[in-house]
């Protein structure tokens, strides 16, 4: 962190004083989430998801390892020893479930940490690497969730697994090898789980190291805020410790209250009924859909229902099957090409007017697409998923560059002191209170 | 400008693809296969009257009923049915002494080695034995039941949408098909060795009606009607399906009742730490 | 000018040198800790033995079979388990040995337990590091006191499986146990 103005640490005892001459770890931890990081005075409440990401993250590795202890890959037994956790380890059931549910709210988290960065465009320079590294964390989670989901060894674990692999098998050429490859056999079978379990097991600490890269990316430019306005000076600035520390704590507690909620009421509220029945390959569940934080790229997927043919001449240049993997791969890879293809110099979309109009019309969108997901392959849920996945591509690579280019935003306040004091309108200075 | 551009481009073919190739054609079929009618099966199930003891965040076990419930899969579900997962030791939460359970799962014949040739054999249960299946693999379990598989009832509250109710209902739904709706689906038929029971999402189902009125005599008196032997299976399979629940609510509210204090403890906290923050704005902004 | 020092003494009550209100601080950030650290409840406890272990903690013999001299082994909470009728011998030369004279002062009486005139009952699990000792099967070495010999790290046991000789430091584990019927014993 480079603001001459940070605290600096100061040892206060003869034992942190060596500590901090031989491996200077309280100085880490002090300049990057203690007092030695000013972080902008005006963070709202969209602000605190990063933390409460990386909380989940720690809790989904405790958990996961402690389950772990219990849990076999094998597919003679993987579902009775998910039922072994159940039913005779010590608060197994509470571990399992929080585990569950642990993953739906860390993809809760993140979303909406992600679509914070969307409105107050944190992937723009000099943030980009901070938000590469974030795509790149989401991919591993989806990567990690996806194969956490095969291990309970459920219809849905398994038939998941199936369909996903099969995913690879649309590749031309390749295709068809590479799926058998990556899942060890023609059908999802023991070799399958025992990869899917260890690369679970190993993913998370990935992201971990992920996570601390986004984190270190964070500290070069500083943290972004609600304005877009670059920090200035020392009065747009407060330590992190105790002013964001306090906010995040407080609020962590109360998205805690929330989980726990789902945790002991509705714990399988998020789930699926199919993945209390045991595997079988021989039979297919009425509806296959993934777990719900996959909703909007399954929809993507299943929106490619016809080749793509040279008009007249019936010449298939690519199958359906393709397609709907390019775009739903395309969906989320295209999120690295987001801080040049949005190149308006304002950041944040509170300035931005036409750019806050199409926003919210993709956040409408996307909860279409959440929906679709979800729903049956059969009309009118086709054809909508083809609109709402239009749109999707169409806001990324056509309507934000082009609005960028057009739009006359708001005059911004000269800086992060200004805004929150409401300099700029003195006559009714209340009613410029941040909204806090 | 060339990301941007190619950005455009790409979005334009992305988006000309799906409108072009495959949303017209999406468009102009949409509507178009008129899917026959089928006798629809009956998606809301019914619940008890006053609904089961264990409903709701503050719900408890009723033991008897339980116990009354474990009677019916005894006496009539296990015939066919397995319950895998669940030990007889289990039976001691529905209110059974050691004694008692050592007694039932002696009633029980479960698979053993014979220690003098090895040969397998039938033995008494055992507290720690699970309960045995009634058939010695799927092969036999289809042979017996005319090709259909009864499945584990471990987890069969779990494992259907809205599960308890469903096997309620399931029980229950055994009656004449609507005369309308029959109607209104002329290719509608059950076919023999099929039963007619409207809460099956195939409408016709393998298992013969099952609890008839009187089939069980219960031990605490209670009359066996159709009703009652229903809700008592029900509510018994769903504690096999989750022994946990009840203990999981009560846990519940001890643990968020803990979290709201330490998030309103944390929120005067972070109040004061900004307090100062606050005063500052509300200070510069009068001045100003 | 009021409001400015009002001000100032609120920028001293945030920082770093907290003394209005900081029972605040101290009640939240204690209360978290009460919390971080009942996480910790279910996390150690699911280590320890799950419910079918602890359900399968005892084990019933049948000791009508066992011919003097012949012993059986069982399990008993996965551990082996020696049942052992002792010949009319063995159970003259263990009475006759001088009891307060062994590393682990125990006649054969305290051994059987009351109303047992021969049965045996030990855990075949040498008291030194846990190693099965021999001695309980057939035509095995059953060491310089006639009982059972550990081969890991030579420890002697005589009949009645007390240390004789050896590194071990007491006799071989008499579990619980009680007969049920005049030919069974319930262990544990």
């Amino acid at each position: 962190m480079s603001f001459a103005w940070a605290n600096s640490y100061e040892p206060k005892n003869d034992f942190t004083k060596w500590l901090d001459e031989k491996l200077p770890l309280p100085r880490l931890v002090y300049n990057a989430v203690g007092a030695g990081y000013p972080v902008p005075r005006n963070l709202n409440y969209m602000w605190n998801f990063g933390v409460l990401a990386g909380f989940f993250l720690m809790f989904q590795i405790i958990t996961g390892i402690v389950l772990a202890m219990h849990y076999s890959a094998n597919t003679e037994v993987a579902f009775g020893q998910i039922e072994h956790i159940m039913r005779n380890v010590n608060y197994g059931w509470l571990l399992k479930y929080a585990h569950a549910n642990g993953a739906s709210f860390f993809f809760l988290v993140i979303y909406l940490h992600i679509f914070r960065g969307f409105y107050y465009s944190s992937y723009k320079a000099p943030r980009e690497m901070i938000w590469l590294l974030g795509v790149v964390i989401f991919l591993l989670m989806m990567a990690t969730a996806f194969m956490g989901y095969v291990l309970p060894w459920g219809q849905m674990s398994f038939w998941g697994a199936k369909v996903i692999t099969g995913l690879f098998g649309a590749i031309p050429f390749i295709g068809e090898p590479l799926q058998v490859w990556l899942v060890g056999g023609y059908a999802p079978n023991n070799s399958t789980l025992n990869r899917f379990f260890s690369l679970h097991f190993l993913l998370p600490f990935v992201i971990l190291g992920a996570v601390i890269l986004h984190i270190w990316a964070l500290h070069i430019p500083g943290s972004s805020n609600p304005t877009g306005v670059e920090v200035k000076a020392e009065s747009d600035t407060v330590p992190f410790h105790p002013y964001y520390t306090a906010k995040d704590g407080w609020f962590l507690g109360l998205v805690l209250s929330l989980f726990a909620a789902v945790v002991f009421f509705a714990p399988n509220a998020l789930g699926h009924a199919e993945n209390w029945i045991e595997a079988n390959p021989l039979s297919t569940p009425a509806l296959i859909v993934p777990e719900w934080y996959f909703y909007p790229f399954y929809a993507i997927l299943r929106a490619f229902t016809g080749d793509l043919t040279i008009p007249f001449t019936g010449i298939v240049l690519i199958e359906a099957k393709l397609l709907g993997v390019i775009a739903m791969f395309g969906s989320i890879l295209l999120w690295f090409f987001l801080p040049w293809l949005d190149k308006s110099p304002v950041r944040s979309g509170s300035y931005r007017p036409l750019f806050r109009i199409f926003f919210w019309i993709f956040v409408v969108d996307m909860a279409a697409l959440f929906y679709l997901g979800g729903a049956k392959a059969e009309e009118p849920y086709i054809v909508l998923s083809q609109i709402a996945t239009a749109w999707y591509f169409l806001h990324f690579l056509v309507i934000l560059p082009i609005i960028s280019q057009i739009e006359v935003p708001k005059a911004l306040p000269f800086s992060i002191t200004d805004a929150v004091l409401g300099k700029k309108e003195p006559a009714a200075p209340t009613a410029a209170e941040p909204a806090e | 400008m060339t990301i941007r551009l190619g950005g455009i481009l790409a979005g334009i073919a992305i988006t000309g693809v799906l409108i072009l190739w495959s949303l017209m054609p999406g468009l102009f079929n949409y509507a178009s296969p008129e899917k026959p009618d089928y006798y629809a099966f009956q998606e809301e199930n019914i619940a008890p009257e006053g609904g089961f003891s264990f409903d709701g965040a503050f719900g408890t076990w009723d033991y008897a009923q339980l116990q009354r419930g474990y009677q019916v899969y005894k006496e009539v579900c296990s015939a066919c049915h397995s319950l895998k997962f669940v030990a007889f030791r289990n039976l001691q939460e529905l209110g059974y002494t050691e004694a008692e359970v050592r007694a039932e799962a002696a009633q029980w014949e479960v698979p053993g080695i014979d220690p003098k040739d090895g040969s397998m054999v039938k033995r008494p249960g055992l507290p720690t034995d699970m309960f045995p299946s009634p058939y010695a693999n799927e092969v036999e379990a289809r042979a017996f039941n005319n090709n259909a598989l009864p499945p584990d009832l471990t987890l069969i509250t779990k494992a259907r949408k809205d599960g308890v109710h469903y096997v309620y209902s399931l029980m229950q739904g055994y009656n004449e098909p609507d005369p309308e709706d029959v109607a209104k689906s002329p290719d509608f038929e059950t076919p023999p060795g099929l039963y007619f029971n409207e809460y099956f999402y195939n409408i016709n189902i393998a298992m013969p009606p099952q609890l008839l009125d009187g089939i069980v005599t219960y031990s605490d008196g209670t009359e066996a009607t159709e009703e009652q032997m229903a809700q008592d299976i029900a509510a018994f399979l769903t504690w096999a399906g989750e022994p946990s629940l009840i203990k999981r609510k009560q846990t519940g509210w001890f643990v968020i009742g803990f979290l709201l204090f330490a998030t309103l403890l944390g929120f005067m906290s972070y109040k004061t730490v900004w307090a100062s923050k606050k005063a500052e704005k509300k200070n510069k902004a009068e001045l100003i | 000018m009021a409001s400015t020092a009002d001000n100032a003494k609120a920028e001293e009550g945030a920082g770093e040198g907290v003394r209005r209100r900081d029972w605040i601080h101290i009640a939240a950030v204690s209360t978290a800790g009460v919390g971080g650290a009942s996480v910790l409840f279910p996390l150690v406890s699911q280590m320890a033995p799950t419910a079918d272990v602890l359900a399968a903690s005892t084990t019933d013999v049948d000791v009508s079979a066992i011919e003097p001299g012949q012993s059986i082994k069982g399990v008993f909470r996965d551990q082996p388990l020696f049942v052992k009728r002792m010949t009319a011998d063995e159970i003259a030369e263990m009475k006759a040995t001088d009891a307060g004279s062994l590393r682990d002062a125990e006649t054969l009486e305290d051994r059987l337990g009351e109303g047992n005139e021969d049965i045996l009952v030990q855990l075949g699990v040498c008291t030194h590091l846990g190693c099965v000792p021999l001695g309980a099967g057939e035509g095995e070495d059953k060491g310089e006191f006639n009982g059972y010999f550990c081969p890991c790290h030579g420890s002697h046991y005589d009949a009645a499986g007390r240390i004789r000789k050896g590194p071990a430091p007491t006799n071989l584990v008499v579990p619980d146990f009680a007969f049920t019927t005049d030919t069974t014993i319930r262990v544990g």
